[in-house]
This record gives C-alpha cells, structure tokens and sequence, in this order.
C-alpha cells in the first residue's frame, strides 16, 4: 500500500508561524508541497518579557517557502480577535483555495520571568486569551472551508508537557495560565476529534518539552532557572538533552498530517525527551 | 537512501499480520531483519495461528527487497529460545538496533467463565512473551554509541477495558507498565522505548469466526458483511479497522530519527477509538 507525506496541491494554515516552531513547520509542510497561510502577530503582548516575532520575521518565513517553490500567504493578526483572524484566514483562503491542514501553533510563555513582581493576573488573561482561546479562533476560522471542500483534513495543535503534567509550577499567574491553557487544548483536541470525525478531519495535540526557540532561549528565561535551581531541576528531560529542536517537532507534525497517519486521531503525542514518563 | 539504512531489527510475531507489515518496512527502509515466530497453536486460541510458509513468505518479501533476513521459529514464552534467536541473529548480522516487540494471541471469554490455562496463555504471550523478546535484545542495543528503540505493541486494549478480554486488557496495560520503566532504564543509554496501541486491525486475528461470534452473539456463524458495523461503531472516524501499514507507519516513525526524542510514550492508531 502506497500512502505518502506529498502535500501537494494542498494549503496549510499556521499561527505563529513568523519564527521558530512556526516557521520550521511552515517550512517543512512547503518542502512536501503544500502551500502556506501563515500568520503571525507580530508585536508584543505586556506580559510577555522576552521579544516576540517582528514582521521581518513573518517576511523572512515567505522568504523560506517562496525558495521551494511554493506560494505563501503573509497576514499580521492577532489570534485573540476572530474578527482579524477570519478576515486573514479568507484572504489565504481566496488566493490559495480551501484549508486542508490546520496548524494551532501560536503561543505565549509570559511565565519564568526574571520580573520580581509580575501582574499575575494580567499574565494568565495573556497566556490563556492566546494560548487557549487562540487555539479555539483558528480551528473555527478554517474548519468551515474544510467541511465545504469535503476532502477530510488534518488538525495539529501544539500544547506541551505543560498540557500533561505540571511539574515546575510556581504559582505565578503566568505558569498558572500557561499550564490552564495547554491542558484546555487537550480538551479542544478531544471534542474537535469527534466533532469533525465524520468528515474525515483528524485531530491530533503535540506536546513538546523544551525547544530551542527563542520562547525559551531568552536572557530572561536564563535569569529566571539560575535563580530558580529547584524549579530548573523539575523541567529536565528523561533523555540527556537539554531540549529538543523545532524540527522534531516538525517531523511528528508532518507525521500527523500525512497519510501515513491517516486514521491516527484524538492522539495526545508527546516529544518530550521523556519529560512525561519520568 | 532510506531511513535505517545499515540498522537492525528484531521483529516478533513475523510470520504474518503485523509483524510481516513491520518486517516489510523497516527493510524497505534499509534495515536487515532477525524475525521469529512460533508458527505453531496455542491450546486456548480458537483461530489459526501462523505456520512456517507464512515465516518463509516474509522472508520472501524482505529478501526482494535486497535486504538479509534471518528467521527462526521460536516462542515468545521461552526466554531462553528468544536470547538465542536474538544472539544468532545479531552473530549474523553483526549489530540490532530496533525491537519490535509484537507477537500476540487473543481469545473471547467473560472473566467469570475464563479457565486458568486461558488466562495463563494470554499472560505468558502478551505481557511475559514481551519481556522475554525485550530483555536479551538490550545488551546488544547498549553496546550502540547511538542506542536503539523498542516499541512494544499494546491495544486500545491497554488503555481502556473491554469486556470478554480481561486478560487481554490485564496484558496489554500492563506492557505500558513495562515501557514507562524500560524507558527510564534506559534512556541513559540513548535506547528509547514506546509502545503503539492499535484499533482492530485487519489480520487474521480478528478476521476470524471466533472474532466475528463475538462482536454479534445475536447470529450464528456471522461473516464479515455483519461485522463490519459493529467494529465500525467502536471507532470515531467512519471505518471498521486499519490495515497493519498504518501500524507500521506508526513503528517507523517512533524508530527512526523523526522521533529522536520520542520515549515513554503510548501512541495510538485508533481511528479515534480511545477519544470517543
């Protein structure tokens, strides 16, 4: 039997997708042909100490894919405002054709901050206004277009380590939301996969440990585990890496789109160095 | 140039099935191939079980596609058989990097009318028979500089109960038991372990009258055409089974180095059954 990862003539939505995880899916999805709708906020958000994407990310993103060949559509909106989202999602939609591949991949980590005296109440509206709402947006944004087209489709949303455990907590706002949020996803997988079961849409969460982004590779993450040993020490993997690349996590998401997958759903699929066994 | 060009696997219950679809692509994948089976009944397993040409036929299909396989008739159930199919084989083909701990049987009864041999076979098969194909592989996954992985396959059946199998389901979660501690026991070692729970699949173990009578009780000797309903009600999306490729596609991910960080995991190929 002959099932295969070719994307070819298919469109792909990815959040977040102007750096690190974002951009090596978006990247690796246009490798196996797919064409791309990519967005990405690109400002930052209050709570969040560490730089976010900046639109000459999201440009350098349509730089990567454009050099395979394939086409990409670029819109900065906010995952949290629907309106935007939908408005950016149809746009894609209008010059590339109907969505067969979701990628949730936007997210926050306004937790592990060197700041003495974080509003923690703003932090956890942040991380779960984006982290979880977010991730509501962008599967109803695109979902309509996938049932119409009637072709089936594949569902990826990235939760964490943090959506399965909650080793390393700390009771700041921003750990409380982010772990809040990444848990909720598991349960959006979960009445998504049934939801959309009999339209041949699968849906599947990834949840990685630690990838070498510049979410976690930041002064102020590096601030915070000195100053923290304790709680650096829970966050190590089983495995004898101190994180994971984003590409591993591309690998199991384009894993999950594929064929190869084709009747894999309502997975909860962890890269994690074995973060979740330990 | 393939994904395990110049590994090793050790592939069990390769007679057939899904052990033959694992065989069949790990080596399409460039792996050579020590396969066993026991090609031979078990007293409580009311289905044919796999014969010696079925063990050749997959050597058949490993060797055309240009790669070495060795095979050997043993049972899972006898530790000794399994070391020495394991040492002949890596004696032969110089190294193992890959388990795939599969061989299996199932049997239908409710708990209260279970005999005690019934239950026994099923243990020693599906929970004991994992361990003892696991366990003198490790040695030689640990002389590797880059370690190795194990998937041992469990079942839907090892994360959720399912009546008229409480042996099976005892077995098959408790292989989960046996990956999560393999999996801190040797992640030093770079060796990671994970275990793949299918839904029914289509082989000879379920496509078989014993199966058939006991998705519908309410018919004599149902076939095929009345059955495929009732598995198809089991799983979220709209299909009665998998077929034993989408297992293999699942194994091939978790061996290879698309899941280099993969370990401790159950992975699912379950048409959505556990979700539902």
């Amino acid at each position: 039997m002959a099932l295969t990862s070719n994307h070819e003539g298919k469109v792909a939505l990815i959040t977040g997708a102007a750096r690190g995880q974002g951009r090596s899916h978006a990247v690796r999805l246009a490798e196996e042909g797919a064409d791309i709708i990519a967005v990405d906020l690109c400002a930052q958000i209050g709570s969040v100490a560490y730089p976010m994407a900046t639109p000459d990310d999201l440009a350098q993103t349509a730089k990567e894919v454009e050099a395979l060949d394939r086409r990409i559509v670029t819109r900065q909106a906010d995952v949290r405002d629907m309106a935007a989202l939908q408005a950016a999602v149809d746009e894609g939609i209008a010059e590339l054709g109907a969505v067969d591949i979701v990628l949730a991949n936007a997210g926050i980590a306004p937790q592990l901050t060197s700041d003495p005296d974080p509003d923690h109440e703003q932090a956890f509206r942040d991380v779960v206004e984006v982290n979880l709402f977010g991730v509501r947006n962008t599967v109803h944004a695109a979902v309509p277009s996938m049932i119409d087209k009637g072709q089936g489709g594949a569902i990826v949303l990235t939760s964490s380590t943090q959506g399965l455990t909650g080793r390393g907590g700390d009771g700041s706002g921003g750990m409380d939301g982010y772990a809040a949020a990444k848990h909720g996803v598991v349960g959006l997988m979960r009445t998504y996969a049934n939801w959309l079961a009999e339209h041949k849409i699968r849906v599947n969460t990834v949840h990685p440990t630690g990838v070498q982004t510049p979410m976690i590779e930041n002064d102020e993450m590096t601030a915070y585990m000195e100053a923290n040993p304790g709680i650096s020490a829970a966050l190590e993997n089983l495995m004898p890496v101190e994180s994971v690349e984003a590409v591993d996590i591309s690998n199991a998401i384009a894993w999950l789109v594929s064929d190869h997958a084709r009747f894999v759903t309502g997975v909860t699929l962890p890269v994690d160095a074995g973060f979740t066994v330990k | 140039m393939g994904k395990l060009d110049g590994k090793v696997a050790f592939v069990t219950g390769a007679a057939r099935g899904q052990g033959r679809s694992h065989a069949v692509h790990l080596a399409r994948e460039g792996a050579d191939i020590i396969a066993v089976d026991q090609c031979a009944p078990v007293g409580t397993v009311p289905y044919d079980l796999a014969t010696p040409d079925d063990l050749a036929q997959t050597a058949t299909e490993v060797e055309a596609l240009d790669r070495r396989i060795i095979t050997t008739q043993a049972d899972v159930r006898d530790g000794a058989a399994m070391k020495q199919a394991v040492d002949d084989g890596v004696a032969q083909l110089g190294r193992l990097d890959i388990v795939v701990a599969n061989a299996g049987i199932l049997s239908f009864s409710t708990a209260e009318e279970m005999s005690d041999e019934m239950w026994d076979d099923m243990i020693a098969t599906n929970l004991s028979g994992q361990f003892k194909a696991v366990r003198p592989a490790i040695p030689h996954l640990k002389a590797n500089d880059d370690g190795g992985a194990i998937v041992i396959t469990s079942s839907t059946a090892g994360l959720k109960a399912v009546q008229n199998l409480a042996h099976y389901t005892a077995a098959k979660h408790g292989v989960v038991g046996l990956v999560k501690v393999l999996a801190l026991e040797l992640a030093p070692d770079k060796i990671r372990v994970n275990s793949v729970h299918p839904t029914n699949v289509n082989t000879d173990m379920i496509q078989n009258q014993s199966t058939y009578s006991n998705f519908r009780p309410d018919l004599d000797n149902p076939g095929k055409d009345e059955v495929q309903d009732t598995f198809a009600s089991l799983n979220a999306l709209p299909i009665p089974w998998v077929e034993s490729a989408d297992v293999s596609e699942a194994v091939l991910y978790l061996v290879s180095d698309s899941g280099r960080y993969v370990t401790g995991i159950q992975l699912p190929v379950d048409a959505g059954m556990l979700t539902k």
